[in-house]
């Protein structure tokens, strides 16, 4: 089945309109000698079938209660989102080029620009871009050609998927990347001090690091900004209901993955990545953007602006290659923003961190348990085991829960040390549970 | 319509959260903390409802409206492959990273590995990746690759060379992989001018970048001996899949000596295009290429479970933070699940009956820059019409009000005016018909009444935007 209405009469009329015998003359272009050598496929199925086989699949991912996070975090989703964001006029239509018919989309995403400014503190937001790692590619980039400057320095401390984004991104470009080892999990302030100089086109950290610790970056921005560089920092979107935002830090570009609001954790994606920035950089942003403007009769409307960025005017010279966005997914962001509304982030926010120091207390508590120094943390903490993480985790797992991140593989001597997460949906039990477990990894 | 700050009400509530089970913990001390709450708006949860199904009622999509952007492959978006995707919703992607995490992902696993395995079959390919996001970002990906082999290699390449009628992504995908583009003109005959390719052809070319069908939607025949071209310096040739509709079944780039693919899943495979994305665009390779791969890999082992393989020295590293949009890419193995072998075949087919079916009842009225069978799609020039001062964008706007979404228009940039329609396969004969008719209705209005194409579209709640209002103002965000 492929979803086609043509009959075997409208076929012959149509062809008779072309001019042509069959369908196989209209592929005449194509010479015999390139034609498809394999296409093997096995035979289509009923939508029925097809759901069957998915569910089988589904079938075979395991169940387990997840204190992990790793910029993915298992928030609630209030059931209006995934309703009005399925709205088919929302999800089958294309990029608003044609804003006369798109003002749905063109509204929603400037109301989303707006969502993003005031949470951050920064002034102007693109329509999102891939995820949290792309977005701080993206931020580097932009900072290159704001400063003209070839070195960006990079916290060790920010995740490490997202470093390696970075990194990849950057491969084939004149640039240096300095990166940081972090130390108790935060920027290594006197490390960086040295390595500050007008070659550097700026500093990217994160907040909370990637260890879970919170930073408030207010004298690092000054520090940052006496070197001519600028100061990016990526922030989980769900901790601004309670954290500094970066706007108020001095931040000049901030960015971060849009998961945490409302996008659902699906293996992985889609969800979607925002960037914003202090307005005077907006030139060098990347992405869609949208703006304000009024129509023949000055009614107010919205559409795509500040085109000449972007990649179909400017081609190899535009902002980004990027095109397609996460439209769908800033949407859902949105719509979870406005339903939580100006109280109900705060209470999310705190309700994580309440569960989360609730958790740091019950695994401190476990014997051979430590909490490394590192300062006040949000929904994540690490823990240090008398015992290789791995293990301690691996074990953990088949008895049901993942009891968070191990820091081995992405930084050489944490081979101890985990980093878990408490989201608002893990209950006391599971905390109590999580606690009990581990105590019999270590001890039984 | 009143945006979403503008309807909200101090101390309005709306979703309620969870009663905390635990003791409030003490708090951050003051410079962690934001001075007050972000500015979010306050509001029932039916005043969400009602705003947001407003503003989809200021919206067109597939599902409403025949949208025939060209380029864009906007066919139906089938709905049990939204069921299918929302049995994936609640797995956490780090699970699967974690020691023995493998073993409770199996089925995830699974489900990228054998989309990878369609689409290598599909393209003739012998490796795919589902890691890239969206089309243009599996091109960075694959100029990259391209990058990663020349390095490996000890190959001093400088320049990517892209057809003047490609996307503009290419160009800038090449930009951003570090190399410089040489744009090679469109000769008369519809095709990239082999003489200027020939002569812009040297062993300093890291890359042929190829649309195909290109983007006049004409099928090159010269595809193969520019790809043999190509390879004689040491080139790589780099497949844009924007237009695989056209040719599933029909030709796979792999067999005509393309090293590189990328595919769009949200195009050719039926996944919808949420007002922008989320898309997907997996890339795939010939056998050299597959040491540069991105990681994590998903690999099968002997026993036929599923393993995610990271440690590869050469790999040009991660694009994306986790294994792609899986959501998406569940959704284009439900779509290749359904279809089958004869029913992918048959989308290009009928996508291409159509647009030939829609090309030939118009070009009396049109100018066709290029005419020949094309494949699924045709580009008109509005040339005609222009000389009544009616532009493409008065012809786009016009169908606004006759109920459909328009064209592409202005792209490909070569063509003056250019008038791009893809109707894809899923509509119907009746459907091609009313459009054409509105067509056939502006081409006439341009003659006799051209005042009202200059008023259009007139049935919608705005109309035509100050577009350098927007820019010269730039009010991105809501004071």
């Amino acid at each position: 089945m492929s979803f086609t209405p043509h009959t075997p009469e409208e076929i012959r009329e149509m062809l008779a309109t072309i001019g042509v015998g069959s369908i196989g003359d209209l592929f005449r272009p194509i010479p015999k000698e390139l034609r498809a050598r394999s296409f093997d496929l096995p035979p289509g199925m009923s939508e029925f079938e097809m759901m069957a086989r998915l569910q089988e699949m589904a079938a075979r991912n395991g169940r387990v209660v997840p204190f992990v996070g790793g910029g993915y975090y298992d928030h609630v989703i209030p059931a209006a989102v995934d309703h009005l964001a399925g709205r088919s006029e929302f999800y089958t239509a294309y990029t608003p080029y044609q804003p006369e018919c798109s003002q749905g989309s063109l509204q929603a995403l400037f109301e989303y620009q707006t969502a993003i400014c005031r949470l951050t503190g920064l002034e102007a937001s693109n329509a999102s871009l891939y995820d949290g790692g792309t977005a701080l590619a993206e931020a580097a980039m932009m900072a290159l050609r704001v400063t003209g400057r070839g070195r960006i320095l990079l916290d060790g401390a920010v995740n490490p998927f997202h470093r390696a984004i970075v990194r990849t991104y950057l491969a084939n470009l004149p640039v240096e990347i300095v990166e940081l080892p972090p130390v108790n999990g935060m920027l290594d302030r006197q490390s960086l001090a040295g390595k500050l100089d007008d070659r550097c086109a700026a500093v990217m950290v994160q907040n909370p690091t990637f260890f879970g610790c919170v930073a408030d970056y207010s004298d690092l921005a000054a520090q940052v900004h006496k070197s001519g560089a600028l100061l990016v920092s990526a922030v989980y979107a769900v901790s601004l209901g309670l954290l500094k935002p970066p706007g108020d830090m001095g931040v000049d570009i901030a960015v971060g993955d849009g998961q945490s609001l409302g996008n659902h954790l699906s293996f992985g994606g889609p969800a979607f990545g925002f960037i914003t920035a202090k307005k005077q950089y907006i030139r060098n942003m990347p992405g869609r953007i949208v703006g304000e403007t009024v129509d023949r009769e000055g009614r107010r409307g919205f559409v795509l602006t500040l085109q000449a960025r972007e990649q179909h005017i400017k081609r190899h010279k535009a902002t980004s290659n990027i095109c397609s966005n996460q439209s769908l997914c800033a949407l859902r962001g949105l719509i979870f923003l406005a339903s939580l509304g100006k109280r109900g982030l705060v209470e999310l926010a705190r309700l994580n961190r309440d569960k989360a120091e609730y958790a740091k207390r019950a695994l401190a508590a476990v014997r051979g348990v430590t909490i490394p120094p590192g300062g006040p943390t949000f929904n994540e903490f690490t823990i240090r085991l008398p015992k290789r993480a791995d293990d301690v985790v691996a074990s953990l797992l088949q008895r049901g829960i993942a009891a968070g991140v191990p820091l081995g593989s992405y930084y050489p001597g944490e081979e101890n040390s985990v980093v878990v997460t408490v989201t608002e949906k893990r209950t006391k039990g599971e905390i109590a549970l999580l606690a009990r477990e581990l105590e019999g990894a270590l001890w039984n | 319509m009143e945006l979403i700050y503008e309807i909200s009400v101090n101390g309005r509530r709306g979703v309620r959260l969870p009663a905390s089970d635990v003791p409030a913990a003490t708090p951050l001390p003051g410079e962690f903390l934001r001075a007050e709450p972000a500015g979010l708006p306050e509001l029932s949860e039916l005043d969400v409802v009602r705003h947001f199904t407003q503003l989809s009622r200021r919206n067109i999509g597939v599902d409403t409206t025949f949208y025939p952007l060209g380029s864009c492959t906007m066919k139906y978006n089938p709905k049990a492959m939204e069921e299918g995707a929302r049995l994936f919703l609640p797995f956490h992607p780090m699970i699967a990273l974690l020691p023995g995490g493998e073993a409770l992902a199996q089925g995830t696993l699974a489900i990228l590995h054998h989309m990878e395995e369609a689409l290598e079959e599909i393209t003739g390919m012998d490796a795919v990746t589902c890691q890239p996001l969206a089309g243009a970002h599996g091109e960075m990906t694959g100029i990259m690759l391209i990058a990663a082999y020349h390095k490996a290699k000890g190959n001093r390449k400088k320049y990517v060379i892209v057809p003047d009628s490609s996307h503009g992504t290419n160009p800038a995908s090449a930009a951003m992989a570090g190399y410089q583009v040489v744009t090679i003109p469109t000769a008369p005959y519809g095709d990239m001018d082999l003489e200027a390719f020939k002569a812009a052809l040297n062993g300093e070319v890291a890359a042929v970048m190829m649309t195909c069908p290109n983007t006049l939607g004409l099928f090159n025949p010269h595809i193969k001996e520019i790809c043999d071209m190509a390879h004689g310096v040491d080139a790589l040739v780099y497949y844009d899949g924007a237009n695989l509709n056209a040719i599933l079944g029909q030709l796979r780039p792999g067999d005509v000596g393309f090293d590189v693919v990328h595919v769009n899943l949200h195009k050719t495979f039926g996944t919808p295009h949420g007002s922008g994305g989320p898309g997907s665009g997996p890339v795939g390779v010939k056998k050299a290429l597959i040491p540069f791969l991105p990681v994590p890999r998903v690999v099968r082992r002997k026993d036929g479970s599923f393993t995610l393989a990271a440690d590869n020295p050469q790999s040009i590293g991660r694009m994306a933070n986790f294994f792609g949009n899986f959501g998406v890419i569940a959704r284009a193995y439900a779509y290749t699940l359904m279809l089958g072998r004869e029913g992918l075949i048959e989308v290009s087919e009928l996508a291409v009956l159509n647009a030939n079916y829609v090309m030939s009842r118009l070009k009396d009225l049109y100018e066709l820059p290029f005419d020949q069978t094309c494949m699924h799609e045709c580009v008109f020039s509005a040339s005609r019409q222009l000389q009544h001062d009616i532009h493409a964008i008065d012809i786009a706007k016009f169908l606004i009000d006759k109920g459909f979404h328009p064209p592409t228009v202005y792209f490909p940039m070569i063509v003056k005016e250019a008038i791009m329609i893809e109707p894809t396969e899923t509509e119907s004969k009746a459907t091609l018909d009313a459009f054409i008719d509105a067509m056939r209705e502006a081409a006439e209005l341009a003659e006799k009444d051209p005042a009202a194409l200059k008023r259009a579209p007139v049935t919608t709640p705005i109309s035509r935007l100050d577009e350098t209002k927007a820019a010269r103002e730039q009010n991105v965000c809501f004071a």
